[in-house]
């Protein structure tokens, strides 16, 4: 039977709108075959904003643009990941032809989307043996499924900052060790003012604050997140509800999480001169290892000092553990300079004199196994304190996902609940917890 | 009946006569097709494929609709939040927005003072004021709150309290009533006076005159208050973004993802959940999903009510 003409043009609309967003739904995708050595200006965003930060990035360029004299390298700083993301996806003549994250977590997604290119054809090609140069730890979060799609530049570790002053007016001679002694510590610390309200809280643990991220602290019990089949298995592991009965022990013993979330709306910023451990609000501190190049450069008031977290009661060989994460850098897929590209990634990954001077400047861990025994590494203790944890053989970072932090995400909004009080059932909380993180990454894949 | 096939010179007339009037037809035709047609059938395309935004799209069938309506635990908070802020923000706005132009047109003096005064908030840029609320009524050292402690009143945690934190976000909208209120103001003048002096002269009193006379006459002022009303609310997104993003004291930057809904979800919208599912996470055909849920709703409210006002302006006639 013929078509009626009413018909015929509504089937001829469809499939022409069809045919332009399946066109319109694939982004133009870049090249390896340039020459390396032609004449070329590479765009490079990073997420690094604040002054030292940039000189020292600045500089790192500066010096690989005197061995690359062909090589012009276009810095945009302080990109966020959710900017870098959409522009690549976008793509065109503007993207980045070098791209840089803060979030290890997003790796997988960037590999697993082919928003990052593999970087092994060009480990091959220019003879870089990713094994012997960088630790195992970083190269795990920084591949996904076997697929090298970034590189570490710079690490970061996380350990405990405390007030000595206050330390000593409380009669505490170290910093706590297990996670008892934390509790007790920081009881002992917490001062109150006439009205109740809190002068100083001994340790923090709310998951809001800061770099508090649920995750972080959890790294003291080494859980794994998923089984050998990437399905999630946070509810069969004994440390998940260990780790939520000591974050809720913490709260209980400094008052309750209610007085801690009002408390934690008089800080000022993270990154501010108003943190609330130089302010002395805390006396006890979770965080990475470029708070003490902070502290120095605020003049704190007070003498501080570092330490590896406390760990479980029951794995006392576990302590000088922490939790890595890091700097990756990768290629977009859409850069048209590819093979150019590398050489920046090549010179500021691997170059042990540059990962060195880099990690002085900005007070990061070195990324490679060279660069963390260099003599010339930065001997202050405090900071020495972080190569350490970075060194150590149970320390963890995440593993990587098809879509990226969203565990992380659920985990957080799990977190929350729990702190809050609001998860009568932590056993039935955590299976549904495992069943949202499995059924969000099966939404994730092809 | 027998048909006649129409002469030449005639088909030719008509033809021309339709061309001038797609001519005269076509910018709204092209504003519509880019800017709505094809959006919309891309998002329907999309809404069965599984897409990330760099590699081609790929057929999934139902999974996205599953995913977003079975599956996904925050559509129901979205929802949920969305739907309290379209009843109770609206319904509030258009209360107050109506009673600050009665009190607006009943002023004798210091008229331009007043009005300008209630006018002025809705000039603030939406970010702006909503920094300064989270500021204003920061639970630990928001001013509001010292004031209410000093004299012995039970501060609320506004923002960062589940409970309160949709309240807080009405009470913002409802400091920038100004544009309602002008258009509130602009129907309560075209009331016509003569109309109060009979109904003055039949004996009636405040209530009775507003009763009778001022509500029928701008009834349909009010109709299109609660449509705009209703479809702005619907894609609520900035002030609770940024709210719930300030309240949470969560540092910005590098590194950081926005996660939007502190406290608890309860700033959570469904424009929130479309950009963190479309843009943060790239689950563009769930994202999809949930447009077309937030499309279809709009559409149903809007509908419902104008058949509402159609009723009405029928009553009235």
């Amino acid at each position: 039977m013929p078509m009626s003409r009413p018909r015929f043009r509504l089937s001829a609309a469809l499939v022409g709108a069809g045919l332009l967003i399946s066109a319109c739904a694939n982004p133009g995708m870049g090249s390896d075959r340039d020459d390396p050595t032609a004449p070329v200006t590479l765009t490079f965003w990073h997420g690094w904003s604040t002054p030292g930060e940039v000189k020292a990035l600045n500089d790192s360029v500066a010096r690989f643009e005197k061995r690359h004299r062909n090589i012009t390298v276009k810095l945009v700083p302080n990109v966020t990941d959710e900017t870098m993301n959409q522009a690549l996806r976008a793509g065109g003549s503007d993207a980045p032809d070098v791209v840089s994250s803060f979030t290890t977590n997003n790796v997988g997604q960037y590999c697993s989307s082919g928003m990052w290119a593999d970087l092994d054809p060009f480990l091959r090609k220019t003879g870089v043996d990713k094994k012997r140069v960088f630790p195992k730890t970083l190269l795990d979060y920084t591949s996904y499924r076997g697929r090298q799609c970034a590189l570490p530049l710079l690490a970061d570790s996380y350990g405990l900052y405390y007030n000595k002053d206050a330390f000593k007016k409380a009669g505490i001679t170290r910093p706590p060790r297990t996670m008892s002694e934390l509790k007790r510590d920081a009881v002992k610390l917490t001062e109150r003012t006439e009205d109740g309200g809190y002068r100083r809280v001994g340790f923090m643990p709310n998951f809001r604050l800061y770099q508090n991220s649920p995750d972080r602290m959890f790294a003291q019990w080494g859980p794994r997140y998923f089984d050998a089949h990437g399905k999630a298995r946070l509810a069969e592991d004994p440390a998940s509800e260990q780790f939520f009965a000591t974050a809720r022990a913490l709260v209980d013993a400094q008052g309750g999480y209610g007085p801690l979330e009002k408390f934690r709306t008089t800080f000022g910023d993270e990154m501010s001169s108003q943190n609330a451990f130089l302010t002395q609000k805390l006396a006890m501190h979770l965080d990475g290892e470029w708070r003490g190049l902070m502290l120095k450069d605020a003049k704190a008031p007070f003498h501080w000092g570092t330490a590896p977290m406390p760990v479980p009661d029951d794995r006392p060989e576990t302590y000088g553990r922490g939790y890595l994460t890091g700097t990756v850098l990768g290629i977009a897929h859409s850069s048209r300079h590819q093979n150019a590209a590398w050489e920046l990634v090549r010179y500021l990954t691997t170059d042990t004199d540059q990962v060195v001077r880099f990690a002085n400047a900005i007070h990061n861990v070195p990324s490679t196994k060279a660069a963390l025994n260099s003599p010339e590494l930065d001997a202050d203790p405090a900071f020495r304190t972080f190569l350490t944890i970075a060194r150590n053989r149970y320390s963890v970072a995440l593993p990587p996902s098809t879509n990226g932090g969203q565990y992380v995400t659920a985990l957080q909004d799990f977190s929350y609940a729990v702190e809050a009080g609001k998860v009568p059932d932590l056993g039935k909380g955590l299976r549904g917890l495992d069943a949202q993180i499995d059924a969000d990454n099966l939404q994730s894949e092809n | 009946m027998a048909t006649t096939t129409p002469a030449p010179a005639l088909r030719r007339k008509r033809t021309r006569a339709r061309l001038r009037t797609l001519g005269f037809l076509s910018p709204w035709l092209i504003g519509f097709s880019v800017f709505f047609g094809y959006p919309l059938i891309a998002t329907v395309y999309f809404s069965f494929m599984h897409y990330n935004q760099i590699k081609p799209p790929a057929f999934v069938g139902l999974r996205n609709w599953t995913y977003v309506l079975t599956q996904m635990p925050l559509f129901g908070p979205a929802l949920w939040n969305t739907l309290w802020l379209v009843v109770v923000m609206v319904a509030l706005r258009v209360v107050f927005g109506l009673g600050i132009g009665m009190l607006a047109t009943k002023i004798k003096s210091g008229t331009g003072f007043f009005r300008t005064a209630f006018y002025l908030p809705y000039l603030a840029p939406p970010v702006a004021a909503t920094v300064a609320f989270v500021f204003l009524l920061n639970p630990g050292t928001g001013p509001v709150n010292e004031i209410l402690g000093a004299v012995g009143i039970p501060a609320p945690s506004w923002f960062n309290d589940p409970d309160w934190a949709k309240p807080s976000l009405v009470m913002l909208s409802l400091w920038g009533i100004g544009d309602l209120m002008v258009i509130f103001m602009a129907a309560l003048l075209d009331v016509p006076k003569e109309q109060y002096e009979a109904a003055e002269l039949d004996g009636a009193g405040a209530w009775g005159k507003f009763r009778y006379v001022t509500w029928p006459s701008i009834t349909p002022i009010v109709m299109f208050a609660v449509v705009t009303g209703v479809v702005q609310t619907m894609q609520y997104y900035t002030q609770a973004l940024v709210a719930g993003k300030l309240a949470s004291g969560v540092s910005i930057g590098p590194g950081t993802v926005i996660q939007p809904g502190y406290p608890d979800h309860a700033t959570l919208t469904v424009p929130q959940l479309v950009y963190s599912l479309g843009f943060q996470n790239f689950n563009t055909g769930a994202a999809c999903v949930l447009s077309l849920v937030l499309f279809a709703l709009a559409m149903a409210v809007t509908t419902l009510l104008m058949r509402k006002r159609a009723g009405l302006l029928a009553a009235e006639d």
